[in-house]
């Protein structure tokens, strides 16, 4: 890991009317980091996560991803992210290599890119022997495997994760944080967010918000720290009634 | 571009491998055309007929008997002078109730001008006018053939000044509705699988939440939306050679023009449909609301197209509206190309203003369409 910072974020702000969805958030995130985005339900995550990715325009502030504007460069952003959103989207009615070389197609990989990337993948994945049968066959945790697979075939700079674990089970979620370092060993920023505070301490560092306000911001260890627990549940509960606004 | 050939991959592969929509999209319009060609006709047949005899005479026995001979009545009530229960129109068996009065035969020798009276049921005004016409003609082909043949009975009397009136029909000799019904069909089905199966097919991405997938990959809008048209493009004009073949074959409906001038209209008119479909999964969040719009839409057309109501008989203000509807100037061209023999220079201007259309209302989707919300 290095210093260069490959997400960078001033002030960033949604509003939705008057109602402020992401109010005023500031943070970077280093290259090759696992960086874990964190906050109860409702605070403003998938919004501020949906700015970074090009999929909503920010209201006000400044942010760069990758080194392109978020206001008026969202699709080179585009080019050089990878994303797996909570809500389970790949192609239920074509088969795992279809949905692999569809979205690598679409990425602009070549053939041969896709053949081979696509085939080491499947190998990897241990998946060769239903690499042909249809998305909608296989369990959920297969599922949420190949969607990060899918997601960085592409081999992006960054890759943004949106509880990429919900709903499935325990060596899966394991075997899925493999995943998720052996990507950051290769030099890929994971940009994760999640509801387990136990998958927070495999982050490098994390941030909380809190009514679309970033209220804990550091290394699980700092914030630990900061906040006199034990582990990050307490700092999450802590942190989510309110105790303390820390940065901002 | 090559992004472009992924996604026509994968939308081929989609289509043929939904089992629910495959038939609905090559079944169910083959079905429509054979099933409401048929159906959908303005002939009046079996008009049911009431007749209510107070003469008793030979005379009117005869005239009964016409009405039996014609294709178009059938007798379902015979009623005897003594009869005194109401009419059957009422309880609805039938549709016209002639009364013969008493000394139909004896007034007609004595040539004392008398007066039958029929009751229709006129619900449908439409249906009524046309069978109380035909009752009329019966009647009129009566008196003529009985004058003929009492030419001695009539000799002294001052015939009345008569009129001959001769029609022909053109373009339809045999006033067959199928003929002009079946061009109009195909232009609905065609006209369906556009604007249903585009604008279903991207909310329903919208739904399972592929949408947001995609628009987080850099494919561009231009490259989404033609791979997204292209397949119901190619769809659509299967569609219309097939039920162009069934026209010929089963129909044998008349192919008086060149038919190149259909498929040329249709590659330009699917852009129209299709564009519709598409400015309307911008508008729609879930397929329910997509259906909801698109049959909004698709009543409207329908019903000002041409369709069933000859546009010339429409008020001025809905004549007006009409200029809006796609559907019409497509009813144009299928029916003055198939039954008049149309020819380029006759239709140009349906290719035109189709034309501009297919330009501003895919400009209008594509605009409307966005990788990024606000």
């Amino acid at each position: 890991m290095n210093s260069e910072k490959i997400i960078e974020t001033t002030k960033l702000t949604k509003a939705f009317g008057s109602f402020k969805a992401v109010n005023e958030i500031t943070f970077d995130v280093k290259k090759g980091e696992i960086f874990g985005f964190l906050g109860a339900n409702g605070a403003g995550k998938s919004t501020a996560m949906k700015m970074l990715t090009g999929l909503l325009s920010p209201t006000s502030g400044e942010a760069t991803v990758a080194g392109f504007d978020v206001f008026t460069q969202q699709e080179k952003i585009k080019k050089n992210i990878g994303y797996m959103s909570q809500k389970f989207s790949l192609y239920d009615d074509l088969s795992l290599l279809e949905n692999i070389k569809f979205f690598g197609g679409i990425y602009g990989l070549s053939k041969e890119q896709l053949n081979e990337r696509g085939t080491a993948m499947i190998e990897r994945l241990g998946l060769s022997d239903v690499s042909h049968k249809l998305l909608k066959e296989v369990p959920l945790g297969w599922k949420q495997k190949i969607a990060f697979s899918v997601a960085t075939l592409h081999q992006p700079k960054i890759v943004f994760l949106d509880e990429p674990t919900g709903g499935v089970d325990p060596i899966t979620r394991r075997q899925f944080w493999e995943m998720i370092y052996e990507a950051a060993d290769n030099g890929t920023t994971v940009f994760v967010t999640t509801h387990y505070m136990d998958e927070a301490e495999y982050c490098n560092r994390i941030s909380m918000m809190v009514d679309g306000r970033i209220a804990g911001y550091g290394s699980p260890k700092e914030l630990k720290a900061d906040f006199k627990s034990d582990n990050m549940d307490e700092v999450f509960v802590k942190i989510a009634r309110g105790e303390n606004y820390k940065i901002q | 571009m090559s992004a472009l050939k992924f996604i026509l991959q994968k939308e081929f592969k989609q289509i043929f491998r939904d089992k629910g929509m495959l038939p609905i999209i090559f079944v169910m319009p083959i079905m429509q055309l054979m099933v409401l060609s048929f159906a959908a006709t303005f002939d009046v047949k079996n008009i049911q007929l009431e007749v209510v005899d107070r003469d008793h005479s030979q005379l009117s026995q005869s005239l009964i008997e016409k009405y039996v001979a014609s294709e178009y009545f059938n007798l379902v009530h015979f009623k005897h002078a003594t009869d005194t229960k109401g009419t059957s129109l009422q309880e609805g068996s039938v549709n016209i109730s002639l009364e013969i009065p008493n000394d139909f035969e004896k007034n007609i020798m004595q040539k004392t001008p008398v007066t039958l009276s029929a009751k229709v049921n006129a619900i449908d005004g439409m249906t009524a006018g046309i069978s109380a016409s035909y009752a009329q003609s019966i009647i009129q082909e009566f008196r003529e053939e009985f004058v003929k043949a009492n030419i001695g009975l009539f000799e002294q009397q001052n015939t009345p000044f008569e009129i001959n009136f001769s029609m022909q029909n053109w373009y339809n000799a045999t006033l067959d509705y199928k003929f002009y019904m079946v061009p109009g069909l195909l232009v609905l089905l065609v006209s369906m699988i556009g604007m249903f199966l585009t604008s279903m097919n991207i909310v329903k991405e919208k739904e399972i939440g592929t949408i947001e997938q995609l628009n987080v990959t850099p494919i561009t809008k231009g490259e989404f939306i033609i791979g997204k048209v292209l397949p119901f493009w190619c769809i659509g004009m299967f569609v219309l050679s097939l039920g162009l073949t069934i026209a010929k074959l089963v129909f044998s409906v008349p192919m008086q023009g060149p038919i190149y001038l259909i498929f040329l209209f249709a590659m330009l008119y699917l852009f129209v449909v299709l564009g519709i479909g598409l400015f309307i999964s911008t508008l729609a969040d879930t397929q329910q609301q997509s259906m909801f719009i698109a049959w909004f839409f698709m009543v409207i057309f329908v019903l000002l197209s041409g369709m069933f109501t000859p546009i010339e008989n429409m008020p001025v203000w809905a004549q007006k509206i009409t200029l809006l509807n796609p559907f019409r100037y497509f009813i144009e061209v299928m029916r003055s190309v198939l039954l008049k023999g149309a020819t380029w220079d006759d239709v140009k201007m349906n290719f035109f203003i189709i034309g501009i259309y297919a330009i501003v209302i895919n400009t209008m989707s594509v605009l409307a369409y966005r990788k990024t919300n606000g």
